[in-house]
């Protein structure tokens, strides 16, 4: 076993209560009259990822800011890894990693420079903080622009560089706030691979997000916030049970097929899927599914019936969907940010397919 | 690749850093603070250019005028020099502070297991280093333009010393300053309002006898007079070192007692 792990998970049990790496109780923050966390209840069990969802303006941020000692709360309160936010903030940092949503690297510096000087800073040797600024510029493919200063590299990059940079010093809690905003598919799953990495080598992970599919693909558990309220939390297959999960789209070569196809499906008894329905507009077949081996039986299935398929896809719910299911509302997104969150989805839609 | 943390020995109980934990840090930040001057070295170009061009222009313009000549002004001016040059850098820390501290970086800085005042120690480090090299830069067109020492190496040392203390304690000013105004202009404008008086009101440039009475009892009080006026001691050999040298130092430590401790709260708590 990795000596260095053992050592970090004996500190981290050290100071836990009750195995919840994050225990945050009534968090209130307002500036003036904006109430932007108001009175939020939520727990991050030790070596899990809970992914926080809501809509732009949700208070996702100030959350973060808050747990992270950069913004005092104004009632309620939160522990991490045991540590007070507000009486024991010196501790607290030792345990947390940040990456904000907004870019903290220093722009003059190149992106080796920013990493081996964040490793200083975290009391490592020298040596210790040269192979460690290499190795992550290699995990998140900087290698190539590690010499270059970072106000040059495109956002991408630059985001990538700032998750380096909260992960060079393994710390017991993550947070990350939007980690992939803006993000190309390919980097996204990038990403996504590093964060399961930094689970598997025992670290908690908060993270805010407004795409499902990443909620999905990360988090264990889910806590949705609008308003700076929860609204809803649970598992992720809970949650996506209410939801609804994913649906999948099936496109027939000659669109004669698609009533036998959906005959197929609900004839089959296959566990769980029920509701086949016909897109005649488009021609496709939607199948609401919540797993990978729905999907993988689906498809055997019509491939058994001999059916000629033209094209599959899987469509997971946009926010706007999860809020309506959740809440019967939609999101309180407001109007001047609709267009971003148009893009969102589009993106969303993008990963998925 | 290892998992390591944080090594133990940096990890005592109730979360203070250790000194040498924190000298770390700040070299580390002191690094930053370099690299960042390399990366654009055209944030040099004050500490380069300001003392050749006002020496320059000083002796030149002013020097028959003032002094009665070239020669006699430019000993009279270096010295004097040596007392604006912390003050001019110093003014220029606040602007780059105010521009630096509105960026994210800090944002990682206050969440990392540091002291606070290890990223304004550096930057002072840094700055002291700028002072020290518009200092060289300073004594080395004096010298060309002629400039005497009448004293003797070891007491120019201490002249060059005794500018740097004090200019690094206006830089606690000037940092607490970039940290409580919104931008750098307003630094700027606030710097102008503060530097101007205090510049020309003293013994820097002309010598007070010929200024009215209560503009005497001003730069009396200036410190930048004092240590214009231990300078000249310590370089021209002219008046008495151990008092205005004095008052400096004391200057300089009321100074630091007084605004370090502002800066680096103001530094804290902004969010
Ligand atoms: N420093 C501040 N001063 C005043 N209002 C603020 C401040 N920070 C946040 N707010 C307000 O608080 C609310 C919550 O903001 P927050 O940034 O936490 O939302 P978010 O969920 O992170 O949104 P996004 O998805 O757009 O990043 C917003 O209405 C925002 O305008
Ligand atoms: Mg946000």
């Amino acid at each position: 076993m990795d000596p260095g792990k053992l050592e970090g998970m004996t500190r981290f049990e050290q100071n836990l209560t009750g195995g919840n790496a994050v225990e945050v109780r009534g968090l209130v923050k307002h500036f003036g009259a904006t109430k932007a966390v108001d009175g939020v209840d939520l727990d991050v069990r030790e070596g899990t990822v809970l992914g926080v969802l809501g809509p732009n303006g949700a208070g996702k941020t100030t959350l973060v800011r808050c747990l992270s000692t950069l913004l005092r709360p104004d009632a309620g309160t939160a522990t991490v890894a045991g540590y007070d936010v507000v009486r024991q903030p010196r501790q607290l940092r030792r345990t947390i990693g940040l990456t904000g949503q907004y870019a903290s690297v220093d722009e003059k510096l190149s992106g080796w420079e920013n990493l081996y000087m964040i490793g200083r800073l975290l009391d490592l040797s020298r040596k210790e903080a040269r192979s460690r600024a290499d190795a992550m510029l290699e995990r998140f493919s900087l290698t190539e622009a590690a010499k270059r200063a970072a106000g040059t590299y495109s956002g991408g990059m630059r985001r990538r560089l700032d998750l380096a940079a909260s992960m060079i010093g393994h710390p017991a809690v993550l947070y990350l706030d939007e980690p992939t905003t803006g993000l190309d598919p390919r980097t996204r799953n990038e990403v996504w691979d590093e964060v399961k990495r930094m689970v598997q080598e025992g670290s908690t992970v908060l993270l805010t997000t407004q795409y499902m599919e990443e909620a999905e693909q990360l988090a264990s558990e889910l806590t949705v916030i609008d308003r700076g309220k929860v609204i809803a939390e649970g598992r992720v297959n809970e949650l996506k049970a209410k939801v609804g999960g994913r649906t999948l789209q099936i496109r027939p070569v000659d669109t004669a097929d698609l009533d036998p196809m959906i005959a197929a499906v609900t004839e089959s008894g296959l566990d769980g899927i029920g509701g086949a329905t016909a897109d005649r507009e488009e021609g496709l077949v939607n199948v609401p599914i919540v797993s990978d081996e729905q999907l993988t039986a689906v498809i055997g299935l019509l491939g058994r019936h001999g059916f000629a398929i033209a094209g599959i896809d899987t469509h997971l719910p946009s926010l706007d969907e999860v809020f309506l299911a959740l809440t019967g509302q939609k999101t309180s997104t407001p109007q001047d940010e609709q267009d971003q969150q148009d893009q969102q989805d589009t993106s969303l839609e993008e990963v998925a397919a | 690749m290892s998992a390591t943390t944080v090594k133990p020995a940096a990890l005592p109980a109730e979360g203070r850093i250790g000194l040498r934990a924190n000298l770390r840090h700040i070299s580390a930040l002191v690094r930053r603070n370099a690299l960042q001057i390399k990366q654009d070295p055209e944030s040099m170009f004050d500490a380069v250019m300001m003392p050749i061009i006002f020496t320059l222009l000083f002796v030149y313009v002013f020097g028959g005028a003032v002094a009665g000549g070239q020669q006699a002004y430019v000993n009279y001016f270096v010295p004097g020099m040596m007392a604006m040059g912390g003050l001019n850098i110093a003014m220029s820390v606040g602007t780059g502070v105010n521009d630096d501290f509105n960026k994210g970086v800090m944002d990682r800085f206050r969440t990392m297991p540091i002291a606070r005042s290890s990223v304004l120690i550096a930057k002072l480090i840094v700055e002291t280093g700028r002072m020290l090299v518009s200092t060289v830069i300073l004594l080395t067109v004096g010298f060309i333009l002629g400039f005497d020492l009448k004293t003797d190496p070891l007491q120019l040392l201490a002249a060059v010393g005794l500018a740097l203390v004090f200019g690094s304690s206006l830089t606690w000013i000037f940092m607490w300053l970039g940290l409580s105004l919104k931008t750098p202009q307003a630094v700027q404008g606030m710097g102008f309002l503060v530097i101007m008086p205090l510049q020309f009101g003293s013994s820097i440039f002309a010598k007070p006898d010929s200024m009215p009475g209560w503009l005497q009892t001003f730069t009396d009080y200036n410190p930048l007079s004092r240590l214009a006026d231990a300078a000249r001691a310590l370089t021209q050999g002219e008046g008495a070192i151990a008092a205005p040298t004095l008052t400096v130092l004391l200057w300089a430590l009321g100074i630091t007692v007084v605004t370090a401790p502002l800066a680096v709260r103001k530094f804290r708590d902004k969010t």
